[in-house]
């Protein structure tokens, strides 16, 4: 064999070897470019908890032999949140039936979730004709503990239902009924037998085990001990998943870290803020907010950045699809989190879906969509130079 | 239904011809005088071992390796694998009538398959007939999958996480083979067990034919009544190559029981093409595989369930030193390199009309030693990307690769 070729071959191979060789073992993404992976200060028992919750996430995948549907959305937890991160239009889930705080009229005829697929030989449901219905992209599920850890007290605090400070800024909380299988928060705070619910587009759930045993119920078609109730027959069965899956799951979602800001010493960040706070984006996306005593220790009393306030606000008629839940009005919306707005691409296919239904493709059309209680601070968005208007986005890319 | 009528014609095209079959199928030498195999007779073209005057041969190839990989810079650390072990035995029962079996054990004892078990009588050279457990003729890799005909150490990604090799049923069918001159022309038609719903409910969450290798049953009793055909005809120049032309398809689902319908008629269909050569001068050794699944997917799923794949890899190998080594007569260095790419969903999402990814592309090059034709000692680097559905960033796997195969 000659000399030549096997030199040649050699060559073939090292460069080949060369041109891969900045990535020749794939290092670990940034910490800040990532929304999963668990907060800082767990012990190795709580890491284990929090890997077994994370396979339930993202590896248990439901099929008709263990339980799936027989009507459902999708069939796993990650294949609507993919990496933690916000949904796809393509994964967005519908629910009917409720116009105002007196509750589903629909329940009988599926609401309040339209399950819209069904495993094979099932039809699945659709929209019953006359149903008022809303569309919900996912969102993120990135510091949901320290959300969960934020005291009622101090949601009580930032709501001004009256507006009695005359800002044009109310922020209303969503009092909602408990299913029997929640554990009170302490120091919560109860009227009429009515609770503060936080999580979800329209704040209708008080925490993230009602979250949890929802999601796989309505979602999924799973049934659990806590929601024991078939979503298609409505016949209590046996349960599909076990207890021990369904708290290893709650665990991983309280633990999972807060999104890291980018480029925060960037004067263009720095400045952005500050137009975010002077007209007045801050007072319902609160920059800060402070977790109480918590039964996860590493998440107690902390400081966090999430630009939420927790709150429900009337978002003006182009934003009332018609629909609502609790004692939200169809107008209302809970503010959500700002914090990983600059890594919501990476989870939605490379582009923006903002606003409740991903109809907003980019920020500032997602700006541009606010109204009522927030049209004011639209427009002053709207009056800002270009300069400013970047510079302001720029800071929101860097959450 | 086309498929069908295309395929009847060029079997009945070569039902003229005359063919002749691997007669030194039980002598101890591997060595194959025609030269001119094909993929189809890989489950023959075997070291085997006789034992003294017995009618029966004994053969088998074990492969394991080390392996450090990382994906997207976390590792599972250093990997000691005992990917196989198989064992053949072959007996000559009659002079035109053969039994094969292979049976395998995968990682360790857990997975024990039967891959091949299957009596073929010879009624001419262009018409035999084969009954037992069979391997699918689908593409070239399913039927000429022994680890130490490669200088790869994971199987492609298309053969085995597309189509479901190693992919065997129980069934019938007839093959033949006719030589003209340079030119040899073989068919294969089978009528075997099939698929099932895991296709489509599974837990991978998309469509995905290898689940149906978990149903055992499928050995014992078909899935819903309906025969999974497959039929491969194929031409090789002996300067040229070899192109193969496949099609596999059947119904899926359980549309019936007890006489009373649950569903329609759901097909599944698979063609595959492949191809193989060694260049007259470099002796560079090509060979590949391209294969295009269809599954009538329930309008009931979303587009989470691909209703169309595609896949395919592609082998370079250049032997670079071919000369005795180390006391080895035979003993060959090659380089080699392997480009695979599945999309194992293709199309567009209905809500944004936007591409569906959930696909992947790996390279792999590769250096390897044969101290004789049938061991290998490979050592590889793996670099796979592969996307999610929405085509979010990718994920990166990628690593070292170091083992060995010989048959025994
Ligand atoms: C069909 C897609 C889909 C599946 C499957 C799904 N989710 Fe969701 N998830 C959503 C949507 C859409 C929302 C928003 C709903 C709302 O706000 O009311 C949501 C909201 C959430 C929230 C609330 C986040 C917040 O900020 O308020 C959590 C937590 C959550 N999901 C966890 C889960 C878990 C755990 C599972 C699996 C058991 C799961 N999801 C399965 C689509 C899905
Ligand atoms: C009155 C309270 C309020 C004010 C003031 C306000 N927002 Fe919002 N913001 C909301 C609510 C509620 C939503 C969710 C609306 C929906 O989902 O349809 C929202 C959504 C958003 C979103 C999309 C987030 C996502 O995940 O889809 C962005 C970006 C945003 N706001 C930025 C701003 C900026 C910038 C300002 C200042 C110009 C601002 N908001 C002022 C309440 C407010």
């Amino acid at each position: 064999m000659n000399k030549k070729r096997m030199v040649m071959g050699l060559l073939i191979t090292i460069l080949l070897a060369a041109l891969a060789c900045d990535k020749i073992l794939p290092g670990k993404p940034a910490d800040d470019s990532i929304l999963d992976g668990p907060i800082d200060g767990l012990t190795g028992e709580q890491h284990q908890m929090f890997l077994r919750g994370d396979v339930a996430f993202n590896d248990d995948v439901f099929t008709a032999t263990n339980g799936l549907g027989p009507l459902f959305v999708s069939t796993s937890c990650g294949s609507c949140h993919a990496g933690d991160g916000k949904g796809h239009p393509f994964t967005t889930l519908t629910r009917f039936g409720q116009t105002d705080s007196t509750g589903n009229t629909f329940m009988q005829l599926g609401g309040p979730q339209l399950q819209n697929r069904a495993i094979p030989s099932f039809m699945p449901e659709q929209i019953p004709a006359g149903a008022a219905f809303s569309k919900f992209t996912p969102p993120a599920n990135t510091g949901l503990g320290f959300l969960d850890a934020v005291p009622d007290n101090t949601i009580l605090s930032l709501a001004d239902e009256h507006d009695a400070d005359g800002d044009g800024i109310s922020g209303r909380v969503n009092w909602i009924t408990l299913p029997p299988y929640i554990t009170h928060r302490p120091g919560t705070v109860e009227r009429n037998n009515k609770y503060i619910g936080r999580f979800g587009k329209k704040a209708a759930v008080y925490d993230l085990m009602q979250q949890t045993a929802n999601a796989y119920n309505q979602d999924m078609g799973i049934v659990s001990s806590y929601e024991p109730y078939d979503s298609y027959t409505h016949a209590e069965i046996d349960p599909e998943v076990t207890n021990q899956k369904v708290l290893d799951l709650v665990f991983y979602l309280r633990t999972l870290k807060a999104p890291i800001q980018r480029n925060q010493h960037d004067a263009d960040v720095i400045s952005g803020k500050q137009l975010f706070l002077n007209i007045g984006c801050a007072k319902c996306h609160i920059p800060e907010l402070k977790t109480g005593d918590y039964s996860i220790p590493a998440l107690a009393n902390k400081t966090f950045q999430p630009y939420t306030d927790l709150l429900l606000h009337d978002m003006g008629p182009g934003l009332n699809d018609g629909y609502t839940e609790g004692g939200a009005m169809p107008a209302e919306w809970r503010t959500p989190p700002l914090w990983g707005l600059g890594l919501s691409k990476n989870s939605q296919g490379g582009q923006y879906f903002l606003l409740h239904d991903g109809r907003a493709t980019t920020i500032e059309a997602a700006i541009k969509g606010h109204g009522g209680e927030a049209q004011a601070s639209n427009a002053s968005f709207q009056k800002l130079s270009a300069t400013d208007q970047a510079v302001l986005i720029k800071f929101l890319e860097s959450l | 239904m086309k498929q069908y009528y295309l395929l009847i014609t060029l079997l009945c095209s070569t039902a003229t011809l005359y063919a002749q079959i691997d007669p030194v199928l039980l002598r101890n030498t591997p060595k194959d005088t025609a030269e001119m195999k094909m993929n189809m007779d890989a489950i023959y073209n075997r070291p085997f071992l006789q034992l003294g005057k017995l009618p029966v041969a004994l053969g088998g190839y074990v492969e394991a390796n080390y392996q450090y990989l990382k994906e997207n810079g976390i590792s599972e650390g250093h990997q000691f694998q005992m990917r196989r072990l198989t064992l053949f035995v072959s007996s000559a029962i009659s002079k035109r009538i053969k039994f094969l079996s292979e049976i395998e054990f995968e990682d360790g004892t857990k997975e024990i398959n039967i891959e091949f078990a299957s009596v073929d009588f010879e009624l001419s050279p262009l018409l035999n007939f084969r009954g037992g457990v069979v391997m699918n003729p689908i593409g070239a890799f399913n039927q000429n999958h022994d680890g130490p005909k490669w200088e790869f150490i994971d199987r492609p990604i298309s053969a085995t996480q597309m189509l479901p090799a190693t992919w065997s049923n129980v069934g019938f069918g007839i093959f033949g083979k006719k030589y003209v001159k340079d030119w040899v022309y073989a068919y294969e038609a089978y009528f075997t067990n099939g698929f099932d719903d895991q296709i489509i409910n599974n837990a991978e969450g998309k469509t995905f034919l290898p689940a149906s290798k978990t149903n055992a049953d499928r050995f014992e009793e078909s899935f819903n009544g309906s025969p999974l055909f497959t039929g491969k005809v194929a031409v090789k120049n002996r300067k040229i190559g070899e192109l193969g032309l496949s099609y596999m398809g059947g119904i899926y689902n359980k549309y019936q029981e007890d006489g009373l319908t649950l569903d329609k008629k759901r097909p599944v269909n698979v063609f595959a093409i492949d191809f193989n050569t060694t260049l007259p001068k470099s002796k560079t050794y090509i060979n590949g595989e391209w294969a295009w699944v269809h599954v009538d997917v329930p309008d009931t799923y979303t587009e989470q369930f691909g209703r169309n794949q595609q896949g395919g890899f592609v082998d370079i190998v250049q032997p670079v030193i071919k000369k005795p080594m180390m006391g080895f007569e035979k003993a060959v260095l090659n380089v080699a390199l392997r480009l695979e790419y599945v999309d194992w969903n293709k199309g567009s999402f209905k809500s944004t009309g936007g591409n569906i990814s959930d696909e992947v592309f790996a390279f792999v090059p590769a250096i390897s030693w044969r101290p004789t034709p049938q061991t290998v000692i490979r050592l590889n680097y793996r670099h796979n990307t592969q996307h999610d559905i929405l085509g979010n960033p990718p994920s990166k796997i990628a690593g070292f690769q170091f083992g060995f195969s010989t048959y025994f």
